[in-house]
C-alpha cells in the first residue's frame, strides 16, 4: 500500500513541477491521434500503449480518438527511422511515437542501421520499469547472505532474446559477479524464457516487473523460484537504490558490494549502470515529432499530467505497469538524457565485450 | 473428483454470467466482426482484435470477453470461404484446406465443401472448448513436459508430412521443402543476428519474408492467374452440384476422422511455441494416411477438407490453455487477446485461474457459443456464397488482385510487400507449372525458424546436460514423449513415401519436352548454391549451420534429379510441365500477359500509390480484358475502391504509397 501511495504522491509532485511558458494548447476535436509503436501487437510496448491510448483520448482537449498503430521491423529501428522523417507541421499533434529500451540500445551502441536522432524529438512522457532476477531453490541455497561467490562454480543456462537487447543488462551483471552463465539465444520473448525456467531447462532468469508480479510471484509462493535481486531504481541524485516495487529484494548494487569478485566502480560498473538506466528506469517514452511547438508540448504534457493525477491511476496502473515513476515535463527530459546518452568509454566496453564473449559485431 | 468439484460450480456460474441478453449481444457482435474480418485472406484475429481493443477499457469484463472470444473463435471458421472458393489460404490455419477444398469448388461442389468444413469446424470448436474446461485445471504439468527436444520432435513430425505431399517424385518434394526452409532463413538469424541472403542495403529483406506473403504468393497467385487464363468461372461448367446438405452428411459419415483431427488440433494447440501453422498439415497428413482409397486427394476428396478444418478450430481451444495458465500467447492473436484481458483488468496467468475461475470459464462458454453461432451463420450463407463460383472469373479477378495486394501490404506496410508478393507469386507459378510440391515448400517455410531454433536450443541445453552427466543428458533428449513422437514420425515417413505416388495433391500433370523443366531445375540449383556460399561466409556457427545443412541436402536432391533428367527420355514424369497439355496449355490466354496485369498493378502502385493505381487498373481491366460495358466498368470500379477505403478506414490501415506521394501531399485515401 505504501508504495502505491508513494507513487501517487510522486506523480502528483511531478505534475505540479511541470512548467511550460505560455502556450494555449491545441484543440483536437474530431481528430484521430495515431500512437505509433515500432513493435508488433504482441510485445510489452503494445501493452503499455494500449494502456495509455484510451486514457489519453479522455484527457486530450476535444477527446480525439487515439489509435495505436503498429509498425514493426528490424527490432523497432524501422519505425524509429520512419518517425525521424516526420515533421510536426504535417501532423499538427495527431502523431505521437512510443519508443522503448530496444530502440535506445541500438542507438547507444552505434548500430549502422540507426538513422534516428533522439535529440530531434520532443519527449512528453517517460515511463520507468524494473527487473527482478530469480533462481531455483537449489541454487539460491548457495548464496551466503548477499554474497554471490557461492554461485561462481555453478553452470547456469539462461533463455535469452539476444545479447544486444535488454538482456545485455543481466548478462553483464552475472559476468561481473564472476558467474558462468551460458545464454541460449533465439527465444521469442521473456515469457518463453520463464517457461524454460519452469521446465528446468534454464536455471536462472529475470523478468521485467509487471511480468514478475503476474507470473513469477505464484512460482515464488509455491517454492519453485526464489527472488534474488532487482536491477534497482534511481533516486533523485541518480544513484541506484532499492526498487520501490520490491522493497524486500536487494538490488544488484547491494549484491555486487557484498561479493568480493564484483566492484561498484570501474569501467564494467559504469557500463552496466549506463545501460541499466537506458534499459529500465528510462525504458519507454512518448514523443512528438521534430518541430513540435510549445502549444503542442503543453497540450500533451497537460494530458499526461491529468492521467497521472486520476484518483484511480495507482489502481489501474499498478497491475499493468508496476509501481514506477511516470514522468512528464522537465523530469521526462532529464530521463531522456539519462536514457540516450552514455559515456563513450562505457559504450566501447560493451561493444568490445559483446564481440569477445558472443562474437556479435555491430558493423 | 476434486477436479469436478472445482470445475462444475464455476462452470455453472460462468454459464449464468454469459447467458444475459447483453453478453449474448456482445458475443454475436464479436462473431459478426470475426466473420467479416476472417473472410479476407491475410486479415485474421489480430486485425479483428485490434479493431475492438480501443473499446475494451472500462467495459464490463464478461461482455468484453464475449466480444473478444467471439471474434477470435470464428476466424478459423470464416477463413474457409477464401480457401475453398478462391484457392487462397484464408489464414495460416487453413492452408491445407485449399488442397481439396478448391478442387471441390471447381467441380461445382463448393457448397458441399463449405458445409462439410463448417460442420467440422463446429465439432472441432466444441471439442476444443470441452477439453479446455477440464484441461485448464490439470494441464500445467503436461505443458511443462514439452521442452525443446519435444517441440523439435513435433516440428519434425510436421516436416514428415512432406513425405506424404511430395508428389510423384519424392526427391522433388524434398528439394521443394529444402527451398521452403531456405527461404525461411532469409534475413537476420534469430540467434546471433547474422544476415542470410540479405543486406542492410535492402532493409526489407533483413526481417525476412512473412508467411502471409508466401501463402498468398505460392497458392493464390498461381491459381488466380490460371483461372484468369481459362476465362471461365471457378466452377468449371458454372453450375452448382451437390449442396450443403450433402456436406453435412459427409461430415457425419467421417465423424471419427473429425474427432481424431480435433484431438490433434487440441494437442498441438496446447504446446506454446508451435503455433497454428503446422496443425492443419499434420491433420491433412493424418487424413491421407487413414483413407483407404487415396486416389482422390488433391482432386476434391472431402476427407481432405474435414481433417484440417476439424483441427484448426479445436486448436483455438487448445491454444487458450497456455495463454491462460502461463500467460504465454500461443499465437499473434492470443498475444493481442492477453492485451485485451489486461484492459479488462485481468492478468492471464495462474492467478486468474485460481482466483477468477468463473470469469475464466466464461471464456470457455463464449468459445463454445461463438462456434455454434459462427458455424450456423456460415452454413446458412454457404449455399448463397457458393454462387460466386459460377460468376465469370474475369469479373472476380480484379477484386482478388485488390484483396491480396492489400492483405500482403498489411504484413510490413512497405512497397516491398508487393514486390515480394509478385516475386513469390512467380516462384509459385513455376512450382505449379513444373509440378514441384507447393505444400512441401510451404511446410518447409512455415517450420523453418522453429526447426532451426528448437534444434539449436535443444543441442545447446543437451550439451550442457551431458557435461554434467551422461544420464542427465539422456533424460533430456530421450524422454518418452520424444521417442513416441519420433516413432510416429518415422512411420509417417515410411508410409508416406510408399503412398505418395498415388497422392497427387495438386492433380495430375502432363509431361513435355526437356528444356523448360531443366532450366527451372538449374535455377533452383543456382539459388541453393548461392545460399550455401552465402551461409559459409557467416562467422557465427550458430547462424550458419542450419542454412548450410539444408542447402547441402537440397543441392544433393537437385543433383540426383539432374542426373535422372539427363538419362530419362522426353515425356518422363520428371519433365512434368502444365504448359505441355491439359487445362493450362489449352487456355485461351497466355501466361505472361495475364501475369503482366498483376505486374501492372504493382508498377502503378509504385508510381501513383495504391488507390489511384487500383482505379486505373480496374477501369482498364474491366473495359479491355473483361470486355464489359463502360457503365458496368464504372460501377464495378467504384464498388471495389469504395469497399477498399471502407475496409482500410475501419481497420485504420494505410495504403502503399508511390512516387507521386513523395512529391505531392495528398489527403488520406490517396496518401
Amino acid at each position: 500500500m505504501t508504495t502505491k501511495t508513494l507513487a501517487v504522491a510522486a506523480s502528483l509532485a511531478i505534475a505540479s513541477t511541470t512548467a511550460f511558458a505560455g502556450g494555449h494548447g491545441i484543440d483536437l476535436t474530431g481528430k484521430t491521434v495515431e500512437f505509433v509503436i515500432p513493435f508488433s501487437e504482441t510485445g510489452g510496448s503494445a501493452k503499455w500503449a494500449n494502456f495509455y491510448a484510451p486514457l489519453l483520448s479522455e484527457a486530450l482537449p476535444g477527446n480525439p480518438t487515439v489509435v495505436v498503430k503498429f509498425m514493426p521491423g528490424a527490432g523497432s529501428t524501422k519505425g524509429a527511422n520512419w518517425f525521424q522523417e516526420q515533421d510536426y507541421a504535417d501532423s499538427q499533434g495527431t502523431l505521437i511515437f512510443g519508443s522503448s529500451g530496444s530502440t535506445q540500445f541500438p542507438y547507444l551502441l552505434g548500430d549502422p542501421r540507426v538513422k534516428y536522432e533522439y535529440g530531434d524529438w520532443n519527449v512528453v512522457l517517460a515511463s520507468g520499469t524494473g527487473g527482478v532476477a530469480f533462481l531455483p531453490p537449489a541454487e539460491a541455497e548457495k548464496l551466503n547472505g548477499l554474497d554471490a561467490t557461492g554461485l561462481a562454480g555453478e553452470d547456469f543456462i539462461w533463455g535469452s532474446q539476444g545479447a544486444t537487447r535488454l538482456d545485455l543488462v543481466p548478462l553483464l551483471a552475472w559476468k561481473m559477479l564472476g558467474m558462468n552463465v551460458e545464454p541460449v539465444f533465439g527465444i521469442k520473448g521473456r515469457g518463453d524464457g520463464r517457461l524454460m525456467f519452469e521446465r528446468g531447462e534454464a536455471n536462472i532468469d529475470y523478468q521485467t516487473s509487471s511480468a514478475y508480479l503476474a507470473n513469477v510471484t505464484p512460482l515464488v509462493e509455491s517454492g519453485a523460484a526464489v527472488p534474488w535481486m532487482t536491477w534497482g531504481a534511481l533516486d533523485a541524485n541518480g544513484d541506484i537504490v532499492r526498487d520501490p516495487t520490491f522493497p524486500d529484494i536487494p538490488s544488484f548494487k547491494e549484491v555486487c558490494e557484498a561479493t568480493p569478485a564484483c566492484e561498484t566502480s570501474g569501467e564494467a560498473w559504469d557500463a552496466w549502470k549506463a545501460f541499466m538506466i537506458a534499459g529500465f528506469p528510462a525504458q519507454k517514452m512518448v514523443f512528438l515529432p521534430k518541430g513540435a511547438d510549445a502549444d503542442a508540448m503543453k497540450t500533451y504534457t497537460d494530458a499526461f499530467n491529468t492521467i497521472l493525477a486520476r484518483d484511480d491511476f495507482a489502481e489501474i496502473s499498478g497491475a499493468r505497469l508496476g509501481v514506477y515513476p511516470q514522468m512528464t515535463g522537465d523530469m521526462a527530459t532529464a530521463t531522456l538524457k539519462l536514457g540516450t546518452e552514455v559515456d563513450p568509454a562505457a559504450k566501447a566496453f560493451v561493444v568490445n565485450w559483446l564481440q569477445e564473449d558472443y562474437g556479435v559485431s555491430l558493423q | 473428483m476434486d477436479l469436478i468439484a472445482t470445475a462444475l460450480p464455476a462452470l455453472g456460474e460462468a454459464f449464468a454470467l454469459i447467458l444475459q441478453p447483453q453478453q449474448i449481444m456482445f458475443l454475436v457482435l464479436g462473431v459478426l466482426l470475426g466473420l467479416s474480418v476472417g473472410v479476407f485472406p491475410g486479415l485474421g484475429g489480430i486485425a479483428g482484435l485490434s479493431l475492438v481493443l480501443p473499446f475494451m477499457f472500462g467495459m464490463e469484463p464478461v461482455s468484453g470477453l464475449a466480444l473478444m472470444v467471439g471474434l477470435v473463435a470464428v476466424v478459423p471458421t470464416s477463413d474457409t470461404f477464401a480457401s475453398v472458393l478462391m484457392g487462397i489460404p484464408g489464414s495460416s490455419a487453413s492452408q491445407a484446406t485449399v488442397l481439396d477444398g478448391f478442387p471441390l469448388a471447381r467441380k461445382g461442389e463448393a457448397a458441399r465443401a463449405l458445409a462439410a468444413a463448417f460442420a467440422s469446424s463446429l465439432f472441432g470448436g466444441l471439442f476444443g472448448a470441452t477439453i479446455l474446461t477440464f484441461f485448464i485445471l490439470i494441464a500445467r504439468p503436461l505443458v511443462l513436459a514439452f521442452a525443446m527436444p519435444e517441440m523439435l520432435a513435433v516440428t519434425l513430425l510436421g516436416l514428415a508430412m512432406v513425405a506424404v505431399l511430395a508428389g510423384r517424385l519424392p526427391l522433388k518434394g524434398v528439394a521443394a521443402a529444402c527451398l521452403g526452409l531456405l527461404i525461411g532463413t532469409i534475413g537476420e538469424a534469430s540467434h546471433g543476428g547474422s544476415l542470410r541472403m540479405a543486406t542492410y542495403d535492402i532493409p526489407y529483406l533483413t526481417d525476412g519474408i512473412k508467411l502471409v506473403i508466401v501463402g498468398l504468393g505460392i497458392f493464390a497467385i498461381p491459381e488466380i492467374i490460371s483461372l484468369l487464363r481459362q476465362d471461365q468461372s471457378i466452377s468449371r461448367d458454372a453450375k452448382l452440384g451437390a449442396g450443403w446438405g450433402q456436406g453435412i452428411r459427409d461430415w457425419w459419415s467421417n465423424i471419427w476422422l473429425s474427432l481424431r483431427c480435433s484431438t490433434i488440433g487440441v494437442l498441438v494447440g496446447v504446446i506454446p511455441g508451435l503455433g497454428g501453422s503446422v496443425v492443419d498439415w499434420i491433420a491433412y497428413g493424418h487424413s491421407v494416411q487413414t483413407t483407404k482409397d487415396k486416389s482422390n486427394f488433391g482432386k476434391g476428396e472431402i476427407r481432405g477438407v474435414i481433417g484440417p478444418e476439424s483441427s484448426n478450430n479445436a486448436k483455438e481451444g487448445g491454444g487458450l490453455v497456455p495463454t491462460l495458465i502461463f500467460g504465454i500467447p500461443g499465437s499473434g492473436s492470443m498475444a493481442v487477446f492477453i492485451g485485451g484481458l489486461a484492459l479488462l483488468g485481468y492478468t492471464a496467468g495462474p492467478q486468474m485461474i485460481q482466483n477468477d475461475l468463473n470469469v475464466t470459464y466464461t471464456i470457455v462458454w463464449s468459445l463454445a457459443l461463438a462456434n455454434v453461432v459462427g458455424a450456423g451463420l456460415c452454413i446458412a450463407l454457404s449455399g448463397g456464397i457458393a454462387r460466386l463460383t459460377t460468376i465469370r472469373f474475369a469479373l472476380l479477378a480484379p477484386f482478388l488482385f485488390m484483396m491480396i495486394s492489400f492483405a500482403a501490404f498489411q504484413s510490413r506496410q512497405s512497397l516491398g510487400d508487393l514486390v515480394a508478393l509478385f516475386a513469390v507469386g512467380v516462384l509459385g507459378i513455376f512450382l505449379r507449372r513444373f509440378d514441384w510440391s507447393r505444400p512441401a515448400f510451404l511446410i518447409g517455410f512455415v517450420l523453418s525458424s522453429q526447426a532451426e531454433n528448437f534444434s539449436a536450443n535443444a543441442l545447446q541445453i543437451a550439451t550442457f546436460r551431458f557435461k554434467r552427466s551422461f544420464e542427465q543428458g539422456m533424460d533430456y533428449i530421450a524422454s518418452p514423449i520424444v521417442i513416441t513422437i519420433l516413432i510416429v514420425t518415422v512411420i509417417s515417413v515410411i508410409f508416406g513415401i510408399r503412398q505418395s505416388k498415388q497422392i497427387l495433391s495438386e492433380g495430375a500433370v502432363e509431361s513435355g519436352s526437356k528444356r523448360a523443366p531443366l532450366i527451372f531445375l538449374l535455377a533452383l540449383l543456382a539459388y541453393m548454391v548461392v545460399a550455401w556460399v552465402n551461409a559459409s561466409m557467416i562467422d557465427l556457427m550458430s547462424d550458419k549451420i542450419f542454412p548450410q545443412l539444408v542447402s547441402t541436402v537440397g543441392i544433393l536432391a537437385l543433383c540426383f534429379l539432374l542426373i535422372r533428367m539427363m538419362r530419362a527420355p522426353e515425356g518422363d514424369a520428371i519433365f512434368a510441365d502444365r504448359e505441355a497439355g491439359g487445362e493450362d496449355a489449352e487456355a485461351p490466354h497466355k501466361l505472361w500477359p495475364t501475369m503482366a496485369w498483376l505486374g501492372a498493378l504493382l508498377v502503378l502502385s509504385a508510381l501513383l500509390g495504391f488507390i489511384l493505381a487500383l482505379a486505373v487498373f480496374m477501369l482498364t481491366f474491366f473495359r479491355i480484358r473483361a470486355n464489359v460495358s463502360w457503365v458496368r466498368t464504372l460501377v464495378l470500379t467504384a464498388a471495389g475502391i469504395g469497399f477498399m477505403i471502407f475496409l482500410a478506414s475501419t481497420l485504420n490501415r494505410d495504403f502503399p504509397p508511390g512516387l507521386l506521394q513523395e512529391l505531392v501531399d495528398l489527403p488520406w485515401p490517396l496518401r
